[in-house]
């Protein structure tokens, strides 16, 4: 059945959905990329915010990017919070902070995932906007409007996140942080403080993503389980810190699957985007872009 | 000396655990205890497999559930195929697991830790869709088994599994426990606390971390296989769930990594809590106990409950991340 | 098997029992399930969960079963297969439960059916599709409306090929509950020489549904047989309205788990409308038996507070039936002896407010009652309207019968 047109249909859809997944994982790139936190409570993260923008979307009727946005100073504060708890736990007592980091990530996750259900219960849940539901039509071809959306609004957070790292002098400071700490310590700066500030951003960013997901599809409690795999997956694959990386990786990723599922049998989309990182990790271990 | 008597009171240790599993199979008739230790039992000898890489190199498999789905399934292939008896289940899933962990391990352990535990992922997402695909064991929907008839000394298969399960845990302690004062041990410890100088002071960190990988991953695979006749049923989603990575992980933590009586007593604290809290509260407050208990013991009790009881072990506990 | 005295221990007593002493100083009856509280199936685990308190609620306030109250045990199973052997050891050994109830859903029920047959126990199934279809266990009832294994593909492909549909595409989640359906959908359609031009499994968690619709679309079928999960229910029908599924489809739907929901349904709204799917029970005047309405009526109140599906359509009648069986076989036989009650359960037909069940040998209903329905004028962010009759139009079974497809999918969707 092999059709030149599905094909050219499968890539663009495919682009999109991989924008997508570049803007649930760009925080992560942060956090984990740059900062070496082993964050795997970062996809709960990301659904505890896509609860929060369907709660201001079902109370309040707002639309859901702007209540993405609207978390995002909540958030912030809550990265910086985590950050020190952090900190305070591991980093500052020095050694084996990676192990006890992620069982203390995966405790946390834990955590978030019952207050949503006590919260919310296990229903799915999901949001309304205009543009939910209908599509934008070329000829033959229609591409859904919320995809678009969700491509629009990542590529630009995407974009802004790689501008402010390589252009402003607290962006620089977090890759000077994630490069050599001790030097950055020498010039006099607080290395805690930019990267308590790095995650901070890292966490802000999931209000925006977390208004993606649930624009993209309904979200449940446990949803974060399902999204450790592909957000780490991106981020190890562009290489750690590499925001211009993330958005690459993530697009080949979301082409891959969506071409798997067009073309040939869908059921086999997860192993191929899996053994593509894999394959990248025994060829150029770095990842992509990596530094 | 002191090493040689702390050996024969080891396995007089096992063996009067064992004695004690056989002869409570052969005495108590009420069944539960037997469901519930088969359930504490295998998370004893995950944890403890787990960590035998985890604990002692600093390598955090993430994958857990792809070994432990591995080992379900080479015993369910295997029995569906040719019925094969229990024993050459366990064997065939050891050896499987233990050829999956070398794989895996030569392609990701050149990498730095995290490289590896991400690896582990992506792996165990690889293989349940190749089991999901994989018609002949019942691919996604499942498959149910008949068990076939119980072996003497033992009136039920429940009781036969829970012992066969014990020789499993102690069969990874023992070997936790001898890697841990062997020269392996030392090189894996040696690279942990610095890879780079290890190397340089002539340690075969790729060679060690090899090694340790595939008994880890042998061990993971052989404690998976009895359960496949333990639920008379498989299907990919539940054994290859997640909750077996995080559990191994928890339970290892909790413990503390740095001895092999660690991931035992953390095992037996969570995994006997999970069997209660199973029975008493039976809600999602369930998952919050795991929650708060992990935040609780990573960050106050740094190095697991050994580290609580004995504190010199915090001296030699050390990590890198 | 000789386990089971204990059973017996406790079926004389009841015997004894229920002659002349106080009821007030005899022990409750208990019953005992595992349930998914937690997990993928815990929307519907709660649900049913609360049809069952419900009864225990209605047949307390009567005075309990042989004048005893009745008490559930009840534990989480959290979803998974692997927690239900050593909960229903522990319910049987420990608790000495007097009856077992099966947790909703396949999954979590196939690991203990094995375990059941070998101690000779009884036990009420609760949705799960064809779990004992290889086991054999004689004491097995499923309270489910599905009926003989081919019948739900059957009834849909009868209306498919009645509206003139000839060829057919199935999608299907990869997992359990899907697979099986679209096994039974193949050989019904291999039987009656319908060509399946497109045949896909999709993962879980998938996330975009818009690439294997276009594939499919570009199959040109005109029935299109979807067996899908919660989350890919709400997916597919949102990708369905974007991309479109071309005008020749006659009938969409069948196997879609997730359309019976409140919070799906009225989030889905009006793309809902059009779409053939099968239900359990819908508020159509043909569903009302005796003691239906009064049913709603508490369920609709406590649902609230217990945070479960405010409309509840799906399961919860069905656990409340479950209890109505028990009900009527331990008042018929007088005893707890479950091959009494087993073989009461095998031989009667039993009034429930789900209306008559009668199972044949395999322990599944003797015919089919799983509806196909039509979703009809239904307006987006609307609970309420789906208690409202009309919405969604049964087509099928014949005597339960509301309204007729409108074909093609279409046209039904405006």
């Amino acid at each position: 059945m092999f059709s030149m047109d599905l094909l050219l249909g499968a890539v663009v859809l495919g682009v999109l959905l991989g924008c997508f997944y570049a803007a649930v994982s760009v925080g992560l790139s942060v956090s984990f990329g740059l900062l070496d936190v082993p964050h795997v409570a970062h996809p709960a993260f990301l659904v505890l915010a896509s609860y929060g923008v369907y709660q201001l979307n079902e109370s309040y009727d707002i639309d859901p990017l702007l209540a993405g946005l609207a978390i995002t100073p909540l958030f912030f504060l809550f990265g910086l919070l985590a950050y020190r708890v952090y900190y305070e736990t591991f980093e500052r007592r020095g050694s084996d902070a990676g192990v006890r980091g992620i069982a203390f990530f995966f405790g946390i996750a834990f955590i978030i995932e019952v207050l949503i259900i006590l919260q919310f219960g296990v229903d799915q849940r999901s949001v309304s906007a205009t543009y939910i539901g209908k599509s934008w039509r070329f000829g033959e071809f229609r591409i859904p409007i919320r995809q678009l959306v969700a491509f629009a609004v990542a590529l630009a957070l995407t974009v802004l996140l790689a501008v402010y790292l390589s252009k402003t002098f607290m962006g620089r400071a977090i890759r000077a942080v994630a490069q050599d700490e001790e030097a950055l310590r020498l010039m006099g700066a607080n290395p805690v403080r930019i990267k308590q500030f790095a995650f901070g951003i890292a966490t802000a960013v999931l209000g925006i993503a977390g208004a993606l997901l649930i624009i993209v599809a309904p979200v449940e409690p446990t949803l974060d389980r399902a999204y450790i795999g592909r957000t780490f997956c991106v981020v190890v694959m562009a290489g750690l810190g590499s925001i211009s990386g993330t958005l690459i990786a993530a697009i080949i990723l979301g082409v891959a699957e969506s071409i798997v599922l067009t073309m040939f049998g869908a059921s086999w989309a997860p192993a191929i985007s899996f053994a593509m990182l894999l394959g990248v990790l025994a060829v150029r271990p770095q990842g992509l872009l990596g530094r | 000396m002191n090493k040689h008597r702390h050996s024969i009171a080891f396995w007089a240790g096992v063996a009067i655990f064992l004695v004690a599993v056989l002869s409570m199979t052969q005495i108590v008739r009420n069944e539960y205890p037997f469901f519930a230790g088969y359930v504490i039992l295998q998370f004893i000898a995950l944890a403890v497999a787990w960590s035998i890489l985890g604990g002692y190199a600093g390598y955090v498999n993430f994958g857990t559930n792809a070994f432990f789905g591995v080992g379900v399934y080479t015993a369910v292939g295997l029995f569906k195929a040719t019925g094969a008896p229990l024993v050459v289940q366990i064997a065939a899933a050891a050896v499987i697991g233990m050829l999956l962990g070398f794989a895996v391990g030569l392609l990701t352990l050149r990498m730095r830790g995290i490289f590896f535990s991400i690896a582990t992922i992506a792996l165990a997402i690889i293989i349940e869709t190749f089991v999901m695909n994989w018609r002949f064991v019942g691919g996604a929907a499942g498959i149910q088994l008949q068990r076939p008839p119980v072996m003497a000394p033992f009136d039920s298969y429940v009781k036969m599994l829970f012992f066969v399960q014990a020789l499993l845990a102690v069969t990874a302690v023992a070997i936790a426990r001898y890697i841990q004062n062997s020269r392996i041990g030392r090189g894996l410890q040696a690279l942990r606390d610095d890879e780079l100088a290890a190397e340089c002071t002539g340690v075969p960190t790729l060679k060690l971390k090899l090694v340790a990988c595939m008994i880890s991953g042998a061990l993971i695979s052989a404690a998976g296989a009895p359960a496949a006749m333990y639920l008379q049923y498989a299907d990919p989603s539940s054994a290859f769930n997640l909750s077996y990575s995080v559990s191994a992980l928890a339970m290892a933590l909790i413990g503390g990594t740095a001895h092999w009586i660690g991931p035992v007593l953390g095992a037996i604290l969570l995994g006997s809590t999970q069997q209660l809290l199973a029975v008493t509260i039976s809600s999602e407050v369930n998952v919050l106990v795991l929650g708060i208990m992990l935040v609780l013991f990573v960050v106050g009790a740094p190095k697991g409950i050994i580290g609580l009881l004995r504190p010199r072990y915090r001296l030699r506990a050390g990590g890198k991340p | 098997m000789k386990r089971r005295t204990f059973l017996g221990g406790a079926m004389a007593v009841a015997v004894v029992g229920q002659g002349s002493r106080a009821l007030a100083q005899q022990p409750p009856i208990k019953i005992g399930m595992s349930m998914p509280q937690t997990g993928g199936l815990a929307g519907g685990g709660k649900a049913s969960l609360l049809g069952i308190e419900i009864w225990r609620d209605d047949i307390n306030a009567k005075g309990g079963l042989l004048g005893r109250k009745v008490e559930l045990v009840v534990y989480d199973d959290k979803s998974s297969a692997s927690e239900t052997p050593a909960i229903y050891a522990k319910l049987v050994d420990v608790d000495k439960v007097d009856l077992l109830f099966a947790p909703y859903a396949t999954v979590p029920t196939a690991p203990i059916m094995p375990f059941v047959k070998q101690r000779g126990l009884l036990l009420m199934g609760n949705f799960s599709f064809q779990v004992n279809s290889k086991v054999g266990h004689d004491m097995w009832f499923n309270n489910a409306p599905w009926g003989p294994a081919d019948s739900w593909a059957a009834s849909f492909l009868d209306l498919a090929q009645k509206a003139g549909g000839k060829n057919m595409a199935l999608l299907t989640a990869d997992q359990e509950f899907a697979q099986n359906l679209a096994l039974t959908a193949r050989d019904v359609a291999k039987q009656r020489n319908i060509p399946v031009v497109f045949d896909q499994s999709y993962p879980p968690n998938t996330v975009e549904f818009a690439s294997i619709i276009r594939a499919l679309k570009a199959a040109k079928p005109d029935i299109v047989y979807v067996a899908s999960y919660p989350p890919d229910s709400a997916g597919i029908l949102r990708a369905v309205n974007e991309i479109g599924i071309g005008d020749d489809v006659k009938i969409f739907g069948g196997g879609m788990v997730g359309l019976q929901f409140a919070a799906v349904m009225s989030n889905l709204g009006s793309l809902l409308n059009g779409v053939v799917n099968y239900n359990t029970w819908l508020p159509e005047p043909s569903m009302y038996f005796d003691g239906t309405k009064e049913f709603f009526e508490k369920y609709t109140k406590r649902a609230i507070e217990a945070k479960v599906d405010p409309l509840g359509y799906y399961l919860a009648p069905f656990g409340y039936a479950m209890g109505q069986m028990i009900e009527a076989a331990v008042g018929a036989t007088k005893s707890l002896d479950q091959k009494g009650i087993a073989k009461y359960l095998r031989e009667n037909e039993h009034k429930t407010i789900v209306g008559p069940i009668a199972f044949s040998a395999d322990g599944e209903r003797k015919e089919t009652a799983t509806l196909q329905a039509q979703f009809r004028g239904v307006k987006d962010k609307d609970i309420e309207q789906f208690r409202s009759s009309g919405k969604q139009v049964i087509l099928f079974p014949d005597k339960l019968k509301t309204g007729n497809l409108i074909v093609p999918f279409e046209a039904a969707r405006k």
